[in-house]
């Protein structure tokens, strides 16, 4: 709890003075009494706004996402590993951690080769 | 945060003065930038307000103020308005965790009529031993604020920009985790401060049984891992979005990204995210690979003993050398930033498969490779202490 409080006090500090900053963008502005519809449209280039609820989304974007989670959760494991290395070493088990990770990254090595082979990162 | 009501006040205020370290550091980058680009390109840049155009940004800042609030009309508007405050958000809490320079110890003190207790201050936001972790946690929040931007404005190009951000920021954080668990390695800890401690003095290792020592370099992390040095330092620019990696806002495709319905102090919100994110990186890099806050082959006892012997007190001495600690790890940071610039400047912008084929099937490869062959020397090198 000592050592979270800092943060939650930062985290605070910030929200407060990110939301003043808009408020006062927001007070200080000029207004415009009768906005035209036009106006109020989000930009595009000269053309008639056209619904973006729904636009097409490429499937490669979900594809990245699930390929992030499954490799960086892979990733995350290896922090533990790395911080605990070199005791191992000095503890003459250095062989046993190493191939001990070894197993592991040979199966992350297939399946980053794996997913290249069965392009599922070509972008087009 | 503190023993009694005085630590507790210094701890606060330091984080107040470090996040506000973060946001004025802006207008500069941003006249930098300016500037910079304005050298490259053999242009003049501003140079109207004020001496040499320093208070261009000022001004920028005022005029800011008093732009006409906007919303779009079928914008989402909460998300809208709180994108921008997101967008602060893991800048300051990653620089809050890293040091910026040596503590400062206070000896017993009269104030107020009052003792005040021994104390050590950290020139950091907050001591974690995590720390590592909890950066790259708060820097990959950035996300969010992209996506917020895109959904909230509900144009078409916002989402696509915001889409292909989050895409490219995920991505590219794989090689930018995977590149820093050579230093892990090396170092054995996730605590910044262990870290720096570890690249004092001259380069000296053990080797194979054999004492290796040369004098004349720093004992800096960069020539244990170059490779994870340079993965990490092109990572962290698909982090932030800079140029060559600037694809969420390539302005002749997709008008100005995510931020494209934006004006005013929002846009600028962004911009303190965006150069706070880069301060983080560059910090960052100086911490893990060019020595964090140290002067090589300068020790902290012999600056403190050069200015005890220059008659200031005890605590007046123990300040002002964490005082020349803090700028001599300020210049190493702003030249990290001036790196960025220069790159901006300098490189075009990569096509998005491009991109794509950098990150996950060069990148990632290496910093795979990067990871290997450090554990397998350590390995060889047995009982090897870096």
């Amino acid at each position: 709890m000592e050592t979270l409080l800092p943060i939650l006090f930062l985290f605070v500090f910030v929200v407060i003075f990110g939301s003043f900053l808009v408020f006062i963008a927001s007070k200080f502005g000029p207004k415009v009494k009768a906005p035209s519809q036009v106006k109020e449209e989000s930009y595009e280039c000269g053309l008639e706004v056209q619904e973006s609820k729904t636009t097409k989304i490429s499937i490669r974007f979900y594809l990245t996402a699930i390929l992030f989670i499954l490799f960086d959760i892979e990733i995350i494991f290896m922090y533990p590993w790395a911080v605990a290395y070199k005791d191992f070493l000095g503890s003459g088990k250095g062989l046993y951690i190493f191939l001990g990770m070894g197993v592991f990254l040979a199966i992350f090595i297939y399946g980053l080769f794996w997913e290249i082979k069965s392009k599922a990162l070509e972008w087009e | 945060m503190g023993s009694d009501i005085l630590e507790i006040s210094i701890n606060a205020i330091k984080l107040i003065v470090i996040f506000l370290l973060m946001v004025q550091l802006v207008p500069f980058l941003v006249w930098v930038e300016r500037r910079g680009s304005a050298f490259i390109q053999n242009r003049f840049g501003p140079n109207r307000v004020g001496p040499l155009g320093l208070l261009q940004l000022l001004a920028d800042a005022i005029k800011f103020l008093w732009k006409e609030e906007f919303v779009p009309q079928k914008g989402r508007a909460f998300l809208f308005y709180a994108a921008p405050v997101v967008a602060l958000l893991p800048g300051a809490l990653a620089f809050a965790a890293i040091p910026l320079s040596v503590p400062v110890y206070l000896e017993k003190f009269e104030l107020f009529g009052q003792t005040w207790g021994p104390y050590r201050i950290a020139i950091q936001g907050y001591e974690l031993g995590i720390g590592i972790v909890f950066v790259l946690d708060a820097s990959s929040l950035g996300a969010y604020s992209l996506l917020m931007a895109g959904w909230g404005s509900s144009n078409k190009y916002s989402l696509l920009g915001a889409l292909r951000a989050s895409a490219q920021v995920i991505s590219y954080e794989l090689s930018l985790g995977l590149s820093l668990v050579g230093v892990l390695l090396l170092y054995q800890s996730f605590d910044f401060s262990d870290i720096i401690s570890a690249q004092v003095g001259p380069l000296s290792f053990f080797f194979a049984g054999h004492d290796v020592k040369v004098p004349f370099l720093p004992n800096w992390g960069i020539f244990y891992q170059p490779l994870g040095a340079l993965l990490f330092f092109a990572a962290t620019f698909a982090e932030t979005n800079r140029l060559p990696f600037d694809l969420p806002e390539a302005e002749s495709e997709l008008v100005a990204g995510y931020h494209t319905e934006y004006g005013g102090l929002k846009m600028l919100m962004f911009y303190i995210g965006e150069y706070g994110h880069m301060l983080v990186a560059s910090a960052l890099m100086v911490t893990f690979f060019f020595g964090g806050y140290h002067i090589p082959f300068i020790s902290i006892e012999g600056v403190r003993t050069f200015f005890l012997d220059h008659g200031f007190s005890l605590n007046g001495s123990n300040l002002l050398t964490s005082l020349v600690f803090h700028l001599v790890f300020l210049l190493k940071v702003l030249f990290f930033l001036w790196v960025f610039i220069w790159v901006r400047w300098t490189l075009p912008r990569f096509r998005y498969d491009q991109l794509m084929d950098l990150g996950w099937k060069v990148m990632l490869p290496w910093a795979l490779c990067n990871t290997i062959v450090t554990a397998l020397v350590l390995l060889v090198a047995k009982e090897a202490r870096f």
